[in-house]
This record gives C-alpha cells, structure tokens and sequence, in this order.
C-alpha cells in the first residue's frame, strides 16, 4: 500500500516552504581509495538521514552480486553502472542527492582507483567540501597526501577527514590521535585549508549521523552533524563583479540585452563597468528577468543587463566592476591535471574553453610536473592521464581571467584536443606570463617556429637543400644546411638539413622529395601541420 | 546578507545551461514529454532567454499510447505561449499491432519510443536535444554528465564519458554525433514540485487525485485508457481515488492510491513517500539494470 505514512500534527505547506526557503545548499566530495569505505559511507549516510527508498532497499537487499554476506550492504545503495557492477567496482563519478531538515546536498562520488587523480579533481571542481577517507587500520598513505593534495589544488573551500574503520581498532583514541597529527602536518604541507577531523565506522554507523556511544572519549559532531553545520562556501557575493557573457537577447530593435551567470560579485543599476576584453567603460541600465527589473542582482544568478552606451558585445566577453580589473593576456601560467589517454603534447595545437569563449591555444612549456607520490617537483616533457603539472600556456586571443584562487569561474579553463574533441586537461590559473624575461623554453621556440628541434637527412643534393631550406623559411621555420649533425643545433630547436648523410630515399624530383620531406617531418611530429593550426571558432 | 535558496540556485545553473546549448550549437531542440519535468524546463527555457523569445523548437515523440488528457495539455500549452512546437507521430502502432502486451514492455519502448526518437531527431538534423531527465530518477542516470555526447547511432558510452569540470561544457561535436542535454540534472523529484508550486506552472490533471477507472492488480494500478490492456479471467475496472507520479504510455504507466488534488497535497505526499517514483513505471522492471540498456541504444 503507497498511502503516505502518518504526519504529525497538520501539515502546512507554507511553513513547510518557508523552511525550505532558508535551506543552503552544501556540494560535498568523497575522496579515498579502493576499499577505504566510500560507498559505505555515503550508503550510510543516506541510510541513517532517511533517504533511501523502500524500493531501492528492497533491490539492494535482492542484488545478485552482494559482496559481503550477511548484512545489507550499504555500498550497493549507490553502486553505478552494471558493467562497473559486474566488476565489482565503480569508476567514474556519480551524483547523488539527499536532504536533511537543516540543508541540502549534492555529493559528487568518486570512487577511487589508477584514474582517480582525474575523477576526484571532476568531482572537486564543484564541491564547496571534500571528505577524505582514511582506513584507521592503514593509517596516512600515499594515496592520502594526492588527495590532500588534489583538494587543496582544486580550491575546495573545506575539508573533512573521516577516519574509518575505527571498529577494526577496537575504537581506539590514540589510533584516531596519531592519524589526525600526522594528517595535520599533511594538510598544511600541500596547502589545504585545516581540516575537521572525525573517528567513525560506516559499516556500524558510529559517528556517521549519530553520535558514537562507543567512542566517548571523541566530543565533536558527528560527520552529517558537521555537514549541517559548518559553514557554506563564503559566498562569492562580495568578491569583485564578474559577468562572462554568454548571449545576446535581442527580440526587437530596442532591447539589447547580455545574458550571463553572475561569477562573483554584485551589480545595481547606474553601476560602472567596463566590458573586456575591449576596455570599454559604461553602466548596467537595468537588470532584466523573468520577475520584472532588479535593483540588486549578485552571484550565482543567472541574469540579463542592459547598458548605457551602444558597445558592442558578444559571447565570450568578460563584464566587471569598473574598478577592479581582470588579467588580460595572451600568455598565462595554470596548473593542470591532464584528463586524457593521450599525454600532453606540447608540439600539438589544442582549443582552450574559458567562461563563455573558446579559442586555439598551445602548451608553450611545461614548467614542471608534481610527482604525486613525493609531491616533489620535477622536469618533464609531458604528462601522462591522471598527471599534474604547471604550464605556461598561450592563446590565439587575449582571455580576461582571474587567478583560480581568487575566482573559480574566471580562473578556470579546460583544454580540448581538436582531433579528437576529448577534455583533455583542466586548467587553473595562476598568474600572468611575463613573456619576456626568463631563459626562452623548448615550447615557446616551438611556439614560434611551428617545429621541434631535429633533422633530415637528403645526401648531396644541394638544389634539394636550398629549396627545401626555402620552403621551411618561409613557413617561419628556423631551418640550416649543416654537412654533418650537430646535437647541440637540435636541442637548441634548430631543424638541420643534413646533406652529408645519406637519407632514405627521397623521390629523385626535388619538387616531390621536398613535399614527402615536408609530409614525413609532419608525420614524425616534428613539424606541426599548418592545418592544425585552422582557428577554432565555433566550438 | 542576500543569499539564494536552494531552488534559486537549481534555477540559475539550469538557465547558464539552457543559454549554453542556444548558443554553442546549430540545431538545438528541447524535448517535450508533456511531464511535470518538462514543463519546469520550459518555464526555465522562457525565463533563461526573457525578453526575447526560446530560440529553439520544441519536440514531442508522440508514441500514439500517451493520455488523452496529454495530448489536449500539449495542444494548449502550444497555443497559449506560442511554442513552436514539433510532433513526430509514427504511424498509430495499433495498426502494426504493437503493443506492450504483445511484444514485451522492452521491445515496444525500444520501438516507439527510442526508434521514433531517434528517427525524430535525424529528420530534424538536430545536433543537440535537450531533455528533463534527473540524475536522482535512477541508478544509472547519476552517471549521466549534463553534456552527453551520442555517437552516430544515438547511442551512449557511459566507458567513455567527457570529464565535467566547473560549469565548463565541451560542445564539440564530430559529424553524425549529437549531443543530450540534461539542464534538469541536479534538480531532485521534491524541487520540481516545490517549484512548479512556487511558480505556479500549469501541469497536466492527470497529476491530481480523482476517481478513475482501473485495473486493481494488488498493489498495481493500471489504466485501461487502450482497450488492449488484458484482463484477468472475471477482472473488471473499478472506480479508484488516484494519481499519476510520473506520466509515460497509459499501458505501462502506474498509478497511485492517493487523494493528493492540490499541489500542496502532492508536496506532502512525495515528503511522506519512501519509494522511487519511477516504481510506478512498469517499463523499468523488466530487467535488474534495464534502464542503462535502453540508453546505450538511444533512449532519453
Ligand atoms: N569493519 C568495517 N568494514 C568496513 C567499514 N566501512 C567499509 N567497510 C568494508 O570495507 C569494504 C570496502 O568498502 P566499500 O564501501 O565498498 O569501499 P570503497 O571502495 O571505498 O567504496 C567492504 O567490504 C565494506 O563492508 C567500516 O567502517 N568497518
């Protein structure tokens, strides 16, 4: 029978609605690794605060592919997809949604494995919150200090670290202790923000939603009792305007309207602004919506502004309070977490999505990559998935940003291989790039020439040599006749055309054998296809 | 202090959603179910591009099962705020004698709705459909990214999904794939009816309690708008005080014991509820799983 189950008193509505009115939202992240107990924790959670149908239960209690005997398992409750099923793991992330009478909650689960680097950095990209699982019996791991690490690079505002498993350490206080000190030092290594600590057992649910009476010597809150409480993202209301324009409304010949997702900040007719990446100063008119004009719009809604002065705007244009002006540059500094199968190269021309815009962009050098085990840095000519690492990239166009830490909207940007239309890496920036000083990189000589360091071997044929040093000269190419190779030429990025070796067998036309030299220098990836380079636009 | 609830922020993300696929693709569209959640998305649609007008069509599969009472919302709805509305009707499937009793609740769904969606969406040579699917429906849709990329067939890999990150969509698109839209994603069954309260969106009657005739089966309740719906040996219809949770075909839709006729009486149902509102729709229990099947091969 579906009849709804007793309530008490007389249910009201409005009062019902008007409590949700001062619900907040809280977006939350789970970080841990295989087997640490997430989906127990997040089933437990669910379970306890009473969000969980009867229905799904019921389909949980019944799965054929129940791993712990006995007990419900908890973890089915948010267990994706069947093929990941059949494995017995989970592998992406995975949205799940639950309220509670004091707030509500979008959890982004990203159940830990070889590509977690990437799954959790997705997952924190949007969470005010990270909760960090540790197994009480492992103590801090390696794993541990890449999650710490992972969430203090993806700006999560909080972090929360749940020590699981205190059952199988017979609850044990000093067990909890050693593993809150030495996470603590972790913490405020990589930068994070300090952390709320909490001994629990999602498989009992000590400490989960409610209070341990098996761990008396622990007074704080339980884990969904922080939840609760703690403090929501500050909210990016009092940080500096910030409009990204995505569309032009236009229903008649006078309406001009620009439509975008307040970023930070806040606007009032008569507010000065100036539109980037122009310069242009002007005032908002008016705040149109659906409701009639505002006197008051601000972050995070969704909005269309009118303006003083005839300017011309279109998608992709950045408005902000007049007096507190974005980055404008071509060349920037970000750091990465790379997404995709294919590694980073930085010889490859990639399309970069910045707010509203989309442009071509190059890696013009890696400045280093984060070993995640040692968090050390090191040198690299690449990064592989799950890498992370600080580039110094550049734009076709001039991008209005802010740094990542100070704006998650305008410092955020992904990089997209136009070959294959993947996500490829995530980026966020960190600061402008003073393009002139410091020693010149492998990338930007790349950047500038359109090819690596290397050479081609042609044999004694002087026409095929100064034709072809021709060709490659008026493409931009810093290419030289050279007898013999000379290694220090080509790690300088010089492209040397080497007549005293013998090469591979070139056509005997010199016309022809300069195109299949062209075709096989693009091919080996030294010289990078003019057609690569085709804009971007559209995307 | 100035903050927004929860359901102004649901509002706000839909609409940057909305405003992103009008102006990253060629041939956007919006899917129209007639359900509650698509009218939430098309209050959000006028809202997102006020004062102009939605700058997409909207596009209705009509499997020829749906209610009655539907259709005649659908038509209205239509006129009153001038949609451009499309309807791809296949042929009656009456007449090709498929129905969920004769060829399965899989099969029929597989041909009439995902085959005619699909063939809906080639004859428009849509590029990207957007749809109100919620990732808190089921299972396999908290996966879901609110950018799907389908390949040429409409089908879905859910091995090999675009990372997500911030509010920034990749909308590129090779030739032949297209792209779902889901601006609903994050929006939970009790917010879409919070808000079509607080907006006061129209919803098809069907969602309100009152007697209707049914085929009481336990704890089933099946309506016997098609005359092929099967009785059982001496099995007749009874007048049942009821509702529909969430509207598909007749045949395979559910409905509920409940005497919710106003909105506020639905809010407190679905706060009291402690089962799924897809439990209703019979379509998804064929097979543990069963609803990741069809979206491989295409389905919303
Ligand atoms: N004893 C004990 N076992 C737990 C606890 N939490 C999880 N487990 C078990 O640890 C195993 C892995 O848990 P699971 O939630 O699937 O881990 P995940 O891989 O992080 O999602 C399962 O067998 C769980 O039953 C706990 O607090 N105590």
């Amino acid at each position: 029978m579906l009849a709804p189950v007793e309530t008490q008193a007389a249910f009201d509505i409005d009062e019902f609605l008007a409590a949700e009115r001062t619900k907040d939202l809280l977006r939350f992240t789970t970080a841990g690794s295989v087997d640490d107990g997430k989906s127990t924790l997040i089933g437990r959670l669910l379970y306890d605060s009473k969000n969980v149908y009867e229905d799904h239960l019921k389909a949980v209690a019944k799965s054929t592919v129940n791993r712990s005997a006995g007990a419900l398992d908890l973890s089915l409750l948010t267990d994706g997809l069947r093929a990941e099923r059949e494995q017995g793991i989970t592998i992406d992330v995975a949205y799940r949604y639950f309220a509670t009478p004091r707030r509500k909650f979008i959890i982004a689960d990203t159940p830990g494995h070889e590509q977690y680097t990437r799954n959790m950095a997705t997952g924190a990209s949007t969470a005010d919150l990270a909760i960090i699982l540790i197994d009480a019996r492992n103590g801090v791991q390696p794993q541990s200090r890449r999650h710490a690490y992972i969430a203090a690079l993806l700006g999560t505002p909080r972090i929360a670290v749940a020590v699981n498993k205190m059952d199988l350490v017979d609850f044990r206080q000093d067990v909890f202790e050693s593993i809150q000190a030495e996470f603590t030092s972790v913490l405020s290594r990589v930068g994070a923000h300090a952390a709320y600590f909490v001994p629990l057992s999602a498989l009992t649910g000590d400490n989960v939603v409610n209070r341990s009476a098996r761990m008396p010597w622990f007074d704080g809150p339980s884990l969904l009792e922080h939840l609760e409480t703690v403090e929501a993202a500050p909210d990016v209301e009092y940080a500096p305007f910030r409009l990204p324009v995505q569309r032009v409304i236009r229903p008649h010949q006078d309406f001009r309207g620009f439509a975008g997702q307040i970023a930070s900040g806040s606007v009032r007719p008569g507010s000065a602004i100036t539109v980037w990446p122009s310069g242009r100063k002007t005032r908002v008119k008016s705040i149109e919506s659906w409701e009639g004009p505002l006197t008051r719009a601000f972050a995070p809604m969704s909005v269309v502004l009118t303006l003083d002065d005839e300017v011309d705007i279109s998608r992709g244009a950045l408005l902000t309070a007049a007096g507190d002006l974005p980055n404008v540059s071509r060349t920037f500094e970000a750091h990465v977490v790379w997404m995709h199968e294919q590694p980073l190269d930085p010889a490859k021309p990639y399309l970069l999505k910045h707010t509203t815009g989309a442009m071509p962009a190059r890696v013009v050098s890696i400045a280093h990559r984060v070993n995640i085990q040692t968090l050390e840095n090191e040198p690299a000519s690449t990064l592989a998935m799950n890498g992370i690492g600080l580039l110094q990239v550049e734009t076709a166009r001039p991008i209005s940003f802010d740094s990542y830490r100070d704006n998650r909207v305008t410092g955020s940007a992904i990089l997209i291989d136009p070959a294959t239309n993947a996500t490829a890496g995530a980026l966020m920036i960190s600061a402008i790039v003073d393009h002139h000083s410091g020693p010149v990189t492998q990338g930007e000589r790349s950047a500038r020439y359109g090819h690596r360091g290397g050479f081609v071997a042609i044999g004694e044929r002087p026409h095929l040599a100064q034709l072809l040093e021709r060709r490659l000269f008026n493409r931009g190419a810093n290419a030289v006749i050279v007898s013999r190779r000379i290694p220090g030429l080509e790690q300088a990025g010089v492209l040397a055309i080497v007549t005293a070796q013998a090469g591979d067998a070139w056509p005997a036309n010199d016309d022809a054998a300069v195109d299949a030299i062209l075709k096989h220098l693009e091919h080996s990836g030294i010289l990078i296809s003019e057609h690569d380079l085709a804009d971007g636009e559209g995307i | 202090m100035t903050s927004l609830s929860h359901l102004q922020r649901l509002e706000a993300e839909s609409i940057h959603i909305l405003r992103e696929v009008a102006s990253e693709f060629q041939r956007p569209v919006m899917l129209y179910s007639i359900g509650k959640d698509s009218s939430v998305m098309l209050r959000l649609a006028q809202k997102a591009f006020h004062p102009g007008p939605i700058p997409f069509p909207l596009l209705h599969v009509d499997t020829t099962y749906k209610f009655r009472e539907m259709i005649e919302f659908r038509d209205t709805q239509a006129t009153q705020l001038g949609l451009k509305l499309i309807v791809h009707r296949s042929r009656p499937a009456v007449e090709d004698g498929v129905n969920p009793f004769i060829v399965g609740t899989q099969r029929c769904c597989q041909l009439l709705k995902t085959g005619s969606l699909l063939e809906a969406l080639a004859a428009g040579g849509y590029d990207a459909a957007m749809g109100g699917a919620r990732r808190d429906e089921e299972k396999s849709r908290a996966k879901e990214r609110i950018f799907s990329v389908r390949d040429s067939a409409g089908q879905w890999d859910p091995k090999n999904q675009r990372p997500e990150l911030w509010n920034l969509f990749n909308s590129r698109l090779r030739p032949g794939e297209s792209i779902r839209v889901f601006p609903l994603s994050n929006w939970t069954e009790l917010d879409v009816w919070q808000y079509i309260h607080v907006e006061r969106i129209p919803i098809v009657p069907l969602y309100f309690a009152k007697p209707r005739w049914m085929l009481v089966r336990g704890d089933s309740l099946l309506p016997v708008e098609q005359p092929f719906v099967p009785r059982l040996p001496g099995e007749e219809p009874r007048l049942v005080m009821c509702r529909m949770r969430s509207l598909g075909c007749s045949p395979c839709t559910g409905a509920i014991y409940s005497d919710a006729d106003t909105l506020p009486k639905i809010i407190e149902e679905i706060v009291s509820f402690r089962r799924s509102e897809r439990e209703n729709r019979i379509i998804d229990h064929d097979q543990e799983g069963s609803m990741e099947l069809k979206k491989r091969e295409g389905y919303f």
